[in-house]
């Protein structure tokens, strides 16, 4: 072994070291870990917020938080948000399946449950967005749809999701408030696979979420539908018990209940909760 | 570790087993399998039987018969294997061809039509499926001349779900055949052809019979990874109950809500794969 390298492997050392010191550290000084979700400390730029935070969330999340994300770094530097989104029940999965990650933001609260069951969240998930259904359209709505019965014409391929997600369960519901027998030709496995049939012009209108179609931006055209009120899904948001890195999880969960948060998801599509 | 040596002495090998020394290869314990090739071997077996194990652990079995007579089960199943063998079908009729001119012809940018006819095995299955929908979609570059002339859309039916399956498939035929006949003497047929046989009537009385074996492995191949196909199956056919859900995304879709299902039907399907390629074992263990 050359002194270079024993030199550099010693560096190695000290620094590994000293990281899991800081570690050990941060993990100590992290208050209590039963502590609200919503109820971190306010004052910004506060010195301990700096390092890797990791955020799990819902697929239809992602324009939105990807742009949280980066005013996040631009708030705190010294920080890096890092993301997965996904279905919610995957990401539900590998957090109880002891995946390392700091904040969870679910599309239903039936997911985020899956999470507080196992015991894997500290403190209570609060509602921070709601998301409503729309019906996708073809561009320039050549099928005239207008309502919800209008997908019941025949002669029209319509996809729904599975009832066994999200997406699938709050379309029932609309369709069951309504009254209506609706045989779609799909039952799509989740709600982006839905408008991409549309998108790609396979089928002809989709049931899909608000932000959705304002995500897909003029691939498709949305049709709002009264009876979607009766299906609002919540998005709930909550700090994991076992984040690495506890305090710099609270502010991005502050970010993205603060007002300024709140326009980037309305600007999306979300509603207000 | 340290091996033992191996002792030339006759007596050494006093194998109860075999009854006394043995001239020649010396069977049993003896013949030691090398500890470099033994130790991965095994836990090489031990990482792929391992997960199965642990389905079968942890199965709902008290649950089991109640999950397994619900009609949407066996309407997956029924389906699942019908799309499989149909798709196996599909490739046999494609695909042998093809393997023979990939392997007996000799044109420009052969190597090239090769990777290209392995590209499937690559590429991720929801890409297949995508790729599906934009060639034969009701949008597809193909696809709306199926639908314009002859009225004929492919997604969201029966028949998508067997050209997701094959497309996906018939590459390990094409590519198992083609390895068979690269092995097969071709003198067989040159002598078939100057005794006066079409190249036609060579292949079909001498190259086929030749081959069957490998045919026969390749079909079970394809239809194996036809039957567990998912991705380009729910891109491009969708799921619908009985007409294109399919076994893998029955199960795809109980995981979201009810694991213990999920369970169940993936053993259902695991059975009946492992007797299907019991019963054809005797078929492509032998090699020509």
């Amino acid at each position: 072994m050359t002194r270079s390298v024993r030199r550099t492997r010693r560096t190695l050392q000290v620094a590994g070291a000293g990281v899991a010191a800081l570690l050990a550290l941060s993990a100590c000084s992290s208050d209590d870990p039963a502590a609200n979700a919503g109820s971190a400390a306010s004052d910004s730029a506060s010195p301990q917020v700096s390092g890797k935070v990791t955020v799990f969330a819902a697929a239809s999340l992602k324009e939105s938080f990807t742009a949280l994300g980066k005013d996040f770094e631009r708030k705190y530097p010294g920080t890096k948000v890092t993301f997965s989104f996904s279905g919610s029940d995957s990401l539900a999965a590998s957090i109880t399946g002891g995946a390392p990650a700091d904040v969870f933001a679910s599309a239903s609260p039936k997911t985020m449950k899956i999470v507080t069951d196992a015991k894997d969240a500290a403190g209570t998930p609060a509602t921070f967005v709601r998301n409503q259904l729309e019906i996708a359209t073809l561009p320039g709505n050549p099928d005239r749809i207008a309502s919800l019965k209008d997908l019941t014409k025949s002669g029209l391929k319509v996809v729904l999701c599975d009832k066994e997600v999200p997406c699938g369960a709050a379309a029932q519901k609309s369709l069951d408030a309504s009254g209506l027998k609706l045989t779609p030709v799909s039952y799509e496995q989740d709600v982006k696979s839905a408008l991409t049939k549309v998108e790609l012009k396979e089928a002809d209108a989709a049931v899909v979420y608000k932000t959705d179609v304002h995500a897909a931006g003029d691939k498709v055209e949305g049709v709002e539908f009264p009876e979607s009120a009766e299906a609002v899904n919540d998005y709930p948001i909550v700090l994991l018990k076992d984040a690495p890195n506890a305090d710099a999880a609270k502010a991005f969960i502050e970010l993205v209940r603060s007002a300024e948060g709140s326009q980037v998801l309305t600007g999306a599509g979300f509603l207000k909760p | 570790m340290t091996e033992p040596d191996r002792s030339d002495k006759p007596g050494a090998a006093a194998d109860t087993l075999a009854g006394g020394p043995r001239r020649g290869r010396v069977r049993g314990r003896r013949s030691a399998v090398p500890v470099p090739l033994l130790v991965p071997a095994l836990v090489g077996l031990a990482f792929l039987l391992l997960p199965l194990l642990a389905l079968l652990v942890r199965a709902p079995w008290r649950g089991l018969p109640g999950q397994l007579t619900s009609p949407e089960v066996w309407q997956a199943l029924r389906l699942s294997l019908f799309c499989a063998t149909s798709a196996t079908a599909v490739s046999l009729v494609l695909g042998v061809p093809l393997a023979w001119l990939l392997a007996r012809t000799e044109f420009p940018g052969r190597g090239f039509v090769r990777a290209l006819v392995t590209l499937p095995l690559v590429l991720p299955p929801v890409v297949g499926g995508v790729a599906l929908l934009l060639a034969l979609g009701r949008n597809g570059v193909v696809g709306q001349w199926l639908d314009s002339w002859f009225g004929i859309t492919l997604p969201f039916t029966t028949a998508g779900v067997v050209v997701a399956e094959t497309f996906v498939a018939m590459p390990f035929l094409v590519i198992s055949v083609e390895g068979t006949l690269r092995a097969a003497d071709p003198r067989y047929e040159e002598a078939a052809m100057t005794l006066g046989a079409s190249r036609f009537t060579a292949f079909r009385r001498v190259t086929l019979p030749l081959i069957a074996p490998g045919v026969a492995a390749g079909a079970v191949l394809a239809w194996a990874r036809a039957l567990g196909e998912f991705g380009a199956t729910i891109t491009f056919a969708g799921n619908f109950p009985g007409r294109t859900q399919t076994m893998p995304l029955a199960v795809y879709l109980a995981l979201q809500s009810d694991p213990a299902a999920a369970i169940a039907l993936s053993l259902v399907l695991l059975a009946v794969s492992i007797a299907v390629l019991a019963g054809l074992r005797d078929r492509w263990m032998t090699t020509s």
